[in-house]
């Protein structure tokens, strides 16, 4: 058990070092000097001499990356080339909505989707499971952003129930934060609902023609009981699993709904250093989220042994 | 109901059978297979039509896409503009109907150049022991970075055009393709009649020619559908926040970005391109859910 651990832990060490090797790479795998890539179209030849410099070019490739690891390591991101401000101050200040965001997704989508998974599988071929999964189908062929206008529109254009964008921090108190994370939350959820609803649909399907079903129905155990007991924690793992690896759908989606929504986070953040190539910026919020991606796998790998006893390492 | 006793030489030397058991329909070729996978007779009429509404965009009442008219600008729509017009006068039913020329290109583009990269990536994977180790350290590392950021990261370094955007798309979708097919392999690596080849001499290269790529193309056919629906998303994302393709091309993100500014005040800019889109990768999914049932029954039972 501890040997597993610490093996699993290991493992994510080559993993996150070619996801370093591959941010730090992309200056270099476009075409063309990096520091005119960087300085981008209207730099002069002094901004691009400027860069050139910061960035150290003059010194080997493998050198220039071992600097760069270790600066990270110490929490240096860099200093963005467009507000001259440390990365990691302006991944700060712009971290709180983002989580938030994500936070309540997580937890919506979740409560949301496992009994939706669970009914459909439930009412196998009824028009309720048709039902469940039409509306997976659909929220995986809907872009986001699409969603989320639409709901805006509907809910707080017309209905007026919801304010339609902008973000109040968590310090305002509970109510104007929910108020404003709720349209944001429910169309980033979308295509993560129907992930897990899908995921829990297909593993409680299998799970419920194991014998121990039958016997706990010959033994005269509540549906409910059967469904939510004895079933959904044997299929827990898969859609455990699903979870973890569909939040790589919420970092990706967050970026767009954080534009449609108006919320100041990571998301705008990131479209913000697109436009103005801000090649530090862009890197430091991709390796965080990558980041946060892996070890958050990597947590859920390591509850498994909570959710099922059988595994064993 | 039971059948009457008959003569048997009589039965082999009448032709047609008696009446009791009329022919079953066996409903078989092209046809019966549509009849037999609603989804995919669905999915693949839908994706058909907006593929020759792409290819005679011209021929469908549009006017040129990018022509501007500043005096007629935001009308609502009408019998005339079916669409409504844009902040600078564009004819949006116009630019809806080209812009399917540049979703599908990127997405059947994505698919095909994902597959095939994909499919040599993991066969190699599968068969070179050494090799397989790195590649799919390689794989996991890219994996780990959310497709969609990947896919602006790449963005963000190069200029906007539609076949940067493909590539940048294609490199984010490699990895997911590549571990597909090297499980694929694998697991018929050990099956009896690749042992057979190998027992009978049969080449490598012979080997992967004949047994395994034929076995692989099933479960890849399921994946490019589900990998150019996926592209299309993508692509609409990136030309939404400005990342994707030059916004001189009418490409339904590029419409929706540019409709974003106006969209509480004249929302069916967004509405018909997001609609168009929609319908599209509802279609392309529909056809990947029905050709997963009907070519890989073990995948549709896990999911």
């Amino acid at each position: 058990m501890f040997a597993y651990i610490v093996r699993r832990v290991l493992a994510t060490i080559p993993v996150m070092a070619i996801v370093a090797l591959f941010v730090f790479s992309l200056l270099y795998i476009a075409p063309g000097d990096p520091a005119a890539v960087i300085a981008g179209d209207q730099a002069t030849p002094e901004d691009v001499e400027r860069i050139r410099q910061s960035l150290g070019l003059d010194r080997p490739y493998l050198v220039r990356f071992g600097e760069w690891v270790f600066r990270i390591l110490r929490g240096d991101l860099g200093v963005s080339i467009f507000t001259n401000l440390p990365v990691s101050l302006m991944i700060q200040q712009r971290i709180e909505p983002t989580l938030s965001l994500m936070v309540v997704t997580l937890l919506l989508a979740v409560t949301i989707a496992v009994p939706m998974g669970v009914v459909a599988a439930w009412k196998a071929g009824t028009w309720i499971d048709n039902a469940v999964m039409s509306f997976a189908v659909l929220s995986f062929s809907v872009p986001v952003f699409v969603v989320g206008y639409l709901l805006a529109y509907i809910f707080a254009l017309e209905l007026d129930w919801l304010p339609v964008q902008g973000y109040t921090p968590f310090s305002n108190g509970f109510g104007p934060w929910i108020q404003n994370l709720i349209l944001p939350a429910v169309a980033l959820g979308s295509v993560y609902i129907a992930l897990i609803a899908r995921i829990t649909r297909a593993t409680m399907l299998e799970v419920l023609q194991q014998d121990y079903i039958r016997t706990a129905r010959a033994k005269g155990a509540g549906q409910r009981s059967i469904l939510f007991l004895h079933a959904l924690k044997n299929a827990a793992v898969p859609i455990v699993t699903v979870i973890g690896i569909g939040i790589a759908l919420l970092i990706g989606g967050a970026v767009v709904t954080e534009s449609v929504f108006a919320i100041p986070g990571l998301g705008r953040l990131t479209v913000d250093a697109i436009l103005r190539r801000d090649y530090p910026v862009i890197q430091g919020v991709v390796l965080l989220f990558s980041f946060v991606y892996v070890l958050v796998n990597l947590a859920i790998d390591l509850l498994y042994t909570l959710f099922d006893p059988r595994i064993r390492y | 109901m039971s059948a009457p006793a008959i003569d048997p030489t009589k039965v082999a030397a009448a032709a047609p059978m008696p009446d009791i058991m009329p022919p079953v329909k066996a409903r078989k070729g092209f046809w019966g297979f549509m009849y037999r996978n609603p989804t995919i007779a669905v999915g693949g009429t839908i994706l058909l039509l907006m593929v020759l509404m792409a290819i005679f965009a011209p021929y469908l009442g549009t006017t040129d896409p990018t022509a501007l008219a500043p005096a007629r600008r935001t009308r609502e729509p009408s019998a005339q503009y079916w669409f409504g017009t844009d902040m600078l006068g564009r004819d949006v039913y116009s630019r809806v109907i080209y812009g399917a020329r540049v979703s599908l290109f990127v997405g059947f583009a994505v698919a095909i150049c994902a597959s095939i990269v994909g499919l040599a990536i993991g066969v190699v994977s599968g068969f070179v022991r050494w090799a397989d180790g790195i590649i799919m350290r390689i794989m996991d590392g890219l994996m780990s970075i959310p497709s969609i950021l990947l896919a602006i990261a790449l963005m963000a370094l190069t200029r906007g055009s539609v076949g940067n955007v493909i590539l940048a798309i294609t490199v984010a979708e490699i990895p997911r393709v590549s571990r597909l097919v090297r499980g694929v392999v694998l697991s018929l690596r050990e099956q009896p009649y690749v042992d057979a080849a190998v027992a009978a001499g049969t080449r490598t290269p012979i080997i992967i020619w004949r047994h395994i790529l034929p076995n692989t193309i099933a479960p890849m056919t399921v994946q490019a559908t589900y990998v150019c629906a996926s592209a299309m998303i993508v692509e609409s994302i990136l030309s939404f926040i400005g990342a994707g393709t030059p916004p001189i091309i009418p490409s339904w993100g590029n419409i929706m970005a540019e409709g974003r500014a106006l969209w509480q005040v004249k929302p069916y800019i967004v509405f018909f391109p997001a609609l168009f889109l929609s319908i599209t990768v509802l279609a392309v999914n529909l056809l990947g859910d029905g050709l997963r049932d009907a070519l890989d029954p073990r995948m549709a039972k896990r999911l």
